[in-house]
């Protein structure tokens, strides 16, 4: 068949390129037959008048004898649009200036201000060697690579599965070390520093140069996670983990800032934001497959909760509905909801004490959001799979507005996100 | 905290404990060893997912490591 041909030839094209990449010559061929499988896929993520990304992802595995495998990773992201900086909307135009201190934008009066002035690239690299130590332990090893124009992360992880049960139970342990380092253009913000504005003042520099404080910072998050994974029957599969995750370093938005309004509503003055230094995040998460006569079930739960007093509930739904002649649709239902952080304000109100900290990010507030999607896929007789995915996403923001004084009373401080998914994806 | 560890831990116990009497034999997996029926059937979307949600919710993790990777503004 001249697709199987051309299937065979991509997937030898690529394998030599991966190969040649990792200093390895195809003609070490291991000791059991195995070829290179490959899945792709394109993402596209688009808001409503605010971020889209454009996101190719492509993998690349190799079984080797002993149920050894290496799995390899190259994703690149391209961002471009706004994002909500965090200041209220007022009944006049507000300029505020860029994170980079060159310029400023403007939000319209009775708008959401949204910087749009950001635009990002990011590639990550990752890798990750499974293989069994005896007949019941297995082992995995990975490190993941991940930059910026900005931002840099590292990171190792290592995990130990044991089977009981004639491998119908299994344990596992999980541990990962991450590094992040975040470098802004424009240097990090004094937490809770006034914005200067430039409005052509003499000494703007020197004002804007007295909120920063340093080039660049680091974060470090150490991951746990325990799994249980049960065979229930011919039919059916659960897992149930529980994961503890410890951040400390550097947690702020530097792009974050929060209005300080007066009684009337209005801002008088635009504070950078500031975060705690530390964070410590807990989940359970619950999931079941089960294998109808032709059809599959997927249902998930994961419970959250954090010591900076946000808790989660999430709730995912799949079903894959068999056509026949290799077809399926999969429709999806997600459900999130998330309390507020303790140290998250909408607004500062003028004259008051400031708190320790304090972030307007509304990704921080109390929030739900609901995805629906239809996914579509079907098998090619080649091994071949193509599939393809368009979902909705809708974020409601509902904290309290905590009786927002002045203007801010008739304001839409809340604003909905809505964002469309669109993906494809081809494995060979 | 405790509490909620408990009230993971203890079921999970019986669970376990319970989990003898499960599973199936070798020779019964055939529907279980589909990739469709893999826990994480499409690792690609899996990642993707896991990103965006990242990126916009302050929750992260669960079915694989929550850390960084990202600026995310």
């Amino acid at each position: 068949m001249q697709l199987k041909d051309k299937s065979k030839k991509i997937r030898r094209s690529l394998t030599a390129a991966t190969c040649s990449l990792l200093g390895i010559s195809t003609t070490d061929t291991p000791a059991e037959e195995g070829d290179w499988e490959f899945d792709s896929a394109v993402l596209y993520y688009s808001e409503v008048d605010r971020v889209s990304a454009i996101e190719p992802v492509i993998t690349a595995k190799r079984e080797f004898s002993d149920e050894k495998s290496l799995n390899l990773k190259l994703v690149f992201d391209a961002l471009t649009g706004a994002s909500a900086n965090g200041a209220t909307p007022s009944d006049q135009p507000q300029t505020f200036t860029k994170p980079s201190g060159e310029g400023s934008y403007t939000a319209s009066a009775n708008e959401t201000p949204l910087d749009d002035t950001f635009k990002d690239f990011r590639m990550a690299f990752s890798s990750q060697w499974d293989q069994p130590l005896n007949r019941d332990y297995k082992a995995s090893l990975g490190g993941n690579f991940s930059t910026e124009y900005d931002y840099l992360s590292l990171s190792v992880n290592g995990s130990l599965s044991r089977d009981f049960n004639k491998r119908n139970t299994t344990l596992s342990v999980g541990i990962s070390l991450a590094h992040d380092t975040i470098s802004p253009d424009g240097d990090l913000p004094v937490g809770f520093s006034s914005m200067v504005i430039d409005t052509g003042q003499a000494g703007f520099e020197d004002d804007f140069d007295a909120t920063r404080e340093g080039s660049e910072d680091t974060k470090t998050t150490l991951d746990l996670i325990f799994g249980l994974t049960q065979v229930i029957d011919q039919h059916t599969v659960m897992q149930l983990s529980y994961s503890i995750s410890d951040s400390s370093g550097y947690l702020t938005d530097p792009f974050k800032i929060l209005s300080v309004v007066g009684s009337d509503g209005r801002p008088v003055d635009y504070r950078y934001e500031k975060r705690p230094d530390s964070r410590n995040k807990q989940g359970l998460y619950w999931q079941t497959k089960h294998h109808f006569s032709k059809d599959i079930l997927d249902i998930s739960y994961r419970f959250f909760w954090d010591d900076w007093d946000i808790t989660s509930h999430t709730l995912d739904l799949r079903y894959r509905w068999m056509l026949g002649g290799q077809q399926y649709l999969e429709p999806h239902f997600r459900y999130y909801s998330q309390s507020e952080a303790d140290f998250y304000r909408r607004f500062l109100v003028d004259g008051d004490v400031l708190p320790d900290y304090a972030s307007a990010d509304y990704r921080l507030g109390e929030l739900t959001g609901i995805t629906l999607g239809l996914k579509y896929g079907f098998k090619l007789a080649n091994e071949q799979e193509l599939s393809m995915r368009l979902e909705y996403y809708l974020q409601s923001g509902d904290s309290p507005d905590g009786n927002a004084p002045g203007i801010l009373s008739d304001m839409e401080l809340f604003p909905d996100v809505e964002a469309i998914i669109l993906q494809f994806n081809y494995a060979f | 905290m405790m509490p909620r560890v408990a009230a993971f831990l203890i079921p999970l116990t019986l669970l376990f404990t319970g989990c003898t009497n499960l599973g199936v034999e070798p020779w019964e997996r055939n529907i279980l060893a589909k990739p469709e029926m893999q826990l994480i059937a499409d690792p690609i979307e899996a990642g993707l997912d896991d990103h965006i949600y990242f990126s916009k919710e302050a929750s992260s993790g669960g079915r694989s490591f929550a850390g960084g990777g990202c600026g995310c503004n």
